[in-house]
Order: C-alpha cells, then sequence, then structure tokens
C-alpha cells in the first residue's frame, strides 16, 4: 500500500514524527494540515497534486501519476483570458500567473528566470500594461485581458516587433526574448500615450508620440535583464519598431575619388 | 510559499471586515514586495485580501487645492497623471527612479508606503533579524552594514526603508487617510507615518492592525518649477537608493521662501530634513547657501562599520539636487 494511500485514513493525531516533519517543511501548519488531510480522506489520489509536493517520494514506483492536476490548498475557480482565449481553472490560491501559464496551460514563451521579479524574463501584458507575471496571483486575473508572447503574431505574421528582434539579433541564447519583446510591445505604447520616464527631459510639457532615444530605451527596458548582453540589438530593434526606418550600420567601400581626397588631405 | 486563504474584497469596508474576522489576515496590493517575500517565507500571512483592483483609483483635486491620490491606482498612472506631472513635478521624477515600468505599472500608491526593508538579514531567514523575529537580535548592526542607516537607528535594527515615493512625500508634505477596522477614517501626517526602529523594529509604521489605506493627500502644490530627485545607486537603473535626495525650493525674487528636502537610503523612515529646510529659508539660492544646509543636513548622522561614505554622499548629495533644482529655471 503506498504512503499516500495509508494518510487517506489518518487524522492529524495518527501521524508520526517523521510525517509531522514532512508536513512542516512544506509548510502545513494547523488548519491547512487539517484541510490537506480532509482532502486525503475524502478523494483519491487522482484529484490530488501540487507542483511543490514531492510527489515520488510518496507514490511507488508502477504507480500512475494524474495528468490533470488540480489545487491542493484553498482551491479557487479563476476565469482567465489570454490571447482571446477563455480558460476556467481551479487552481490552488498560491499559484502565480506564470505558473498557470506554463505548467498549467502549456503557454512556455513566458519564461521562468528568477521568479522574484528581479530579471523580466517573465513579462507579460495585462490589460494593455507590461507586468511581472513571476510576481502575479493567477488568484487576481479573473476578467483581465492577458497578451503573453504566443499572442503577439497574426497567424504566420509576426508582430513587428518580433520581425525587427529577428532583423537585428536581439538575443542570444533567447531565454529573456519573449520577456524583452512583450516589454517592448508595451513601451511602444507607453511612448505613443505620452508617459514619461525618469529620463524625459521637460515631462510637464505633456504630448504624445515620445520619440525613444536610446537613453530613453536604455532606462525604460532596465527590467528586462539579458545576460548575453544583446542590449546594443535590443535598441535597433525597438528603434526600428517605432520608427520603421532601418538602424543597421551602414557603410560601403571607399571609392577611388575618395581614397585619393583622403590622401591629399593628409 | 505557505498556504493561504485568498479573499477578493469588494469594497474598503468589505476589506477591513475580511481583515477583521480571519486569521493572521495581510492586504494585498500589487504583490511586487509581499510576494515576494511569501515566496522567501519571510511573510506568512494565512489570509490574503486582495484591494489593488478596489475603487480607489482616483486622482481628485482637494479642497485645499492639493490632489488626493487613490490608494489603489498604481504608481505608473500617479507618476503619469497629468495633474501630478503639471502641479507636483518632484513627485513624478521621484515614483519614475523607483523599480521597473513593469513594477510600476503593478504597485499602489498604498502599498509603496508599505514597502518593507531590503536589509538582506530581513530577508535571509537563517540569520538573526528583530523586524522579521522579534528577539532574535540584529545581524546587520555588526555585520554586513554597508547598504543600510546613518539617521535614528536603533540598537535593535539599522534597516532602511526602501521607497523613492515616501522621500518626495516627505519632501512635498502630505497626509495619508486610512480606514480603521470600525468603519471610521483616520489621517495621519505624512511625517508620522513611518516610525523609527526603537525597540519594537517589527512595527514599519504608525497604523493599527487592520487599518488599511484608501488614500494619499497632497499638500497643496509646491515647488512646481524648481525640484531635483537625485538617485545615487549602484547602478544607474533599477537599483535601490545609497543616497538619495528630493528637493524643491519656490523661489521669489533672488530669494528662497519655501524649501522641501528629504533624504533616502539612510533611515528606517523617510528622513526630512528639516533643519536644512528651515535654514534655506529667506536666502539667496547659491551653492554656499547650499553647502551650509548639507552642513546642517548630515550634522546628526552615525555611521556604522561599512557606511561611513553615506555622510559625504549625502552632504554631496543634498548640494547637487539643490543645484539641479535652482538649474531647472536659470
Amino acid at each position: 500500500m503506498s504512503k499516500l494511500k495509508e494518510w487517506q485514513h489518518k487524522s492529524e493525531e495518527d501521524l508520526s514524527d517523521d510525517e509531522k516533519k514532512i508536513f512542516n517543511d512544506l509548510g502545513l501548519f494547523g488548519d491547512s494540515r487539517r484541510k490537506f488531510l480532509g482532502k486525503l480522506s475524502a478523494a483519491s489520489l487522482s484529484i490530488w497534486a501540487a507542483s511543490n509536493f514531492k510527489l515520488n517520494a510518496l507514490i511507488p514506483a508502477g504507480e500512475e501519476v494524474p495528468p490533470a492536476l488540480k489545487a491542493l490548498l484553498n482551491e479557487l475557480e479563476v476565469k482567465l483570458r489570454i490571447n482571446e482565449e477563455d480558460y476556467t481553472l481551479n487552481i490552488d490560491s498560491r499559484t502565480s500567473l506564470l505558473d498557470v501559464l506554463r505548467e498549467r496551460l502549456g503557454l512556455t514563451g513566458s519564461k521562468k528566470g528568477c521568479g522574484h521579479g528581479q530579471c523580466g524574463a517573465c513579462t507579460v501584458i495585462i490589460d494593455g500594461r507590461r507586468k511581472l507575471s513571476c510576481l502575479t496571483l493567477a488568484a487576481t486575473c479573473g476578467d483581465k485581458e492577458i497578451t503573453t508572447v504566443e499572442g503577439l503574431a497574426d497567424g504566420e505574421n509576426l508582430h513587428k516587433v518580433q520581425a525587427a528582434f529577428v532583423k537585428y539579433d536581439g538575443y542570444q541564447c533567447g531565454y529573456c526574448t519573449p520577456g524583452q519583446i512583450c516589454s517592448s510591445v508595451a513601451l511602444l505604447e507607453e511612448a505613443k500615450r505620452g508617459e514619461a520616464s525618469y529620463v524625459t527631459e521637460d515631462f510637464k510639457d505633456i504630448r504624445e508620440n515620445i520619440e525613444l532615444s536610446e537613453e530613453e530605451i536604455r532606462e525604460r527596458m532596465s527590467g528586462n535583464l539579458c545576460r548575453c548582453g544583446a542590449y546594443n540589438n535590443i535598441v535597433m530593434a525597438i528603434q526600428e519598431s517605432q520608427t520603421g526606418e532601418d538602424q543597421g550600420t551602414k557603410w560601403s567601400f571607399a571609392t577611388a575619388e575618395e581614397m585619393e581626397e583622403a590622401g591629399k588631405a593628409k | 510559499m505557505r498556504p493561504f486563504n485568498y479573499i477578493a474584497s469588494t469594497s474598503p469596508a468589505d476589506a477591513v471586515a475580511a481583515n477583521a474576522g480571519n486569521p493572521a489576515p495581510h492586504y494585498l496590493g500589487g504583490g511586487t514586495n509581499l510576494i515576494d517575500l511569501m515566496k522567501e517565507d519571510v511573510e506568512r500571512p494565512e489570509t490574503l485580501i486582495e484591494v489593488a483592483s478596489l475603487d480607489r483609483k482616483e486622482v481628485e483635486r482637494t479642497a485645499s487645492g492639493g490632489l488626493r491620490l487613490g490608494a489603489m491606482l498604481s504608481n505608473t498612472e500617479t507618476a503619469n497623471h497629468p495633474d501630478v506631472r503639471r502641479d507636483y513635478p518632484l513627485l513624478t521624477m521621484t515614483m519614475l527612479a523607483a523599480a521597473t515600468e513593469q513594477i510600476r505599472n503593478m504597485a499602489t500608491n498604498g502599498g509603496n508606503l508599505l514597502q518593507r526593508t531590503r536589509c538582506p538579514y530581513f530577508y535571509e531567514t537563517s540569520m538573526p533579524c528583530n523586524k522579521r523575529e522579534p528577539g532574535s537580535g540584529c545581524g546587520a548592526i555588526n555585520g554586513m552594514n554597508a547598504l543600510h542607516a546613518i539617521f535614528g537607528w536603533s540598537e535593535s535594527c539599522v534597516a532602511t526603508n526602501p521607497s523613492d515615493m515616501n522621500i518626495a512625500l516627505a519632501a512635498i508634505g502630505a497626509t495619508v487617510e486610512v480606514l480603521q477596522p470600525n468603519g471610521n477614517s483616520r489621517r495621519i501626517p505624512f511625517a508620522d507615518f513611518h516610525r523609527l526602529p526603537g525597540d519594537e523594529p517589527q512595527r514599519d509604521n504608525n497604523l493599527a492592525p487592520g487599518e488599511l489605506i484608501v488614500g494619499i493627500e497632497l499638500d497643496p502644490p509646491k515647488f512646481s518649477d524648481n525640484y531635483y530627485y537625485l538617485k545615487i545607486r549602484e547602478r544607474s537603473s533599477y537599483a535601490f537608493a545609497l543616497v538619495s535626495v528630493a528637493a524643491g525650493m519656490q523661489l521669489e525674487g533672488g530669494r528662497i521662501t519655501a524649501a522641501g528636502l528629504a533624504m533616502g537610503g539612510v533611515s528606517h523612515k523617510p528622513w526630512k530634513l528639516t533643519a536644512a529646510e528651515e535654514y534655506l529659508v529667506g536666502k539667496a539660492p547659491e551653492t554656499a547657501t547650499f553647502e551650509a544646509a548639507a552642513e546642517i543636513a548630515m550634522r546628526d548622522a552615525r555611521p556604522l562599520e561599512e557606511n561611513e561614505y553615506k555622510i559625504e554622499m549625502g552632504r554631496r548629495a543634498v548640494v547637487r539636487a539643490l543645484q539641479q533644482a535652482l538649474d531647472r529655471t536659470a
């Protein structure tokens, strides 16, 4: 009999010291622990799992882990609208939007970099504003319009920011890229609305369509780290996205006349 | 993260009632600080009451001509509100110096006031910290304290308040409006909102249990021509201040008629430089005046082992911030 099935019939008092320690390590105390045990008694393994619970420690080899993982504790129903599609999910109250996207919906474009709001790899657009999905509880996202990197392209046609990132090699390993792109897309809208940044001169003069200088882009994109250091290329990609003008380095071989002129100048 | 019961409140009254009726409650604003602290196991609420979506997102003119900022409005929408940009550019500039666009989009005004310190001993649960675990000791006072306080610290805590917004509010003057659990509202002058650590560093501010910030009233417009927020940090963007200075002046006939000066990164609360402000009034706005004000500003500084640099840095930051504020109309 698996450990888990034994636990289904246990109450708090029946737990051994080792079992209590496991619950303590998981942060399951008091009321939470009673609810947890209650769930195990009331339901079978098939409705049970949590991403941070070490299932393989409890389930003997050969026993199947249920494919449809459901919430363990403080279960909530949340209705999410992501890339113009509606989803209704039961989640644990602790679930971040990022984990819902990646682990529940298979939208793995948004990346988990630091999980603490420091790197920007998880950036998504919520109601038109770029936000960090790793610090956003999915429970707070009902009725909101969420756009991830998967929702930017129009069928086979890349969003202009995506195309510009391709054109300028705005990445190397690519891990930060979905966050960089979502951030850039939102940034273009912020500039269109005339929103100021810390480096915007004379922001008391309120006008739309702020031209994004390199300094502006670097300040406004400071929440998206790129450890490969593709920043120069990212800046060019954003500038072309805003202006439509090619930002590539322009050069050509000098003509014979120009070489002669240069020789004379010496 | 430990389990919690999630409650989506529908009104401020509903939120304070939920707070009073549930175990280990905590309000959830934008979550940029709280969720992080819950992941780190520093904060352990058993009940999380969502308030960021409550209808307190307005910017309104008050009877005295100031502005009332809804507590649930995001930092971005506040800093970029046309009335704030025109009348309180010091607040706009300060708020835009904070964090990143993503975080400012999430963070609420009420939540900004309640940010916890970024002291690494507070974050690291294996270390002693009187703020996190009263009575466990202070790891920083004889530890790594280069980023810590030089003003107002106590033997029990040397942490600093990390907010930028708070520094501008201290310079401009404001009142915090809170809803009490009994349904009454209470107004707290901004200068009295945050606390020095004393022997209760677990209390960052003077909110009573269950009180909910619903608005921040700014004093009538000040320093809208001569203002500057100087933030000195280890990177040029997205870093907390080592030292920051919010400076504002009203100038008339070659004299300073009013001054607002506050310093960040140096104390457990936004450090208003009242004596320096008073010194500036009536003087000519020039370098010698600014230098004298800076001397006064740093007079009571008490450095720790690793942060003596903040005294000279603070002195120069006051001078430069005032100079930059002056140069706007020069």
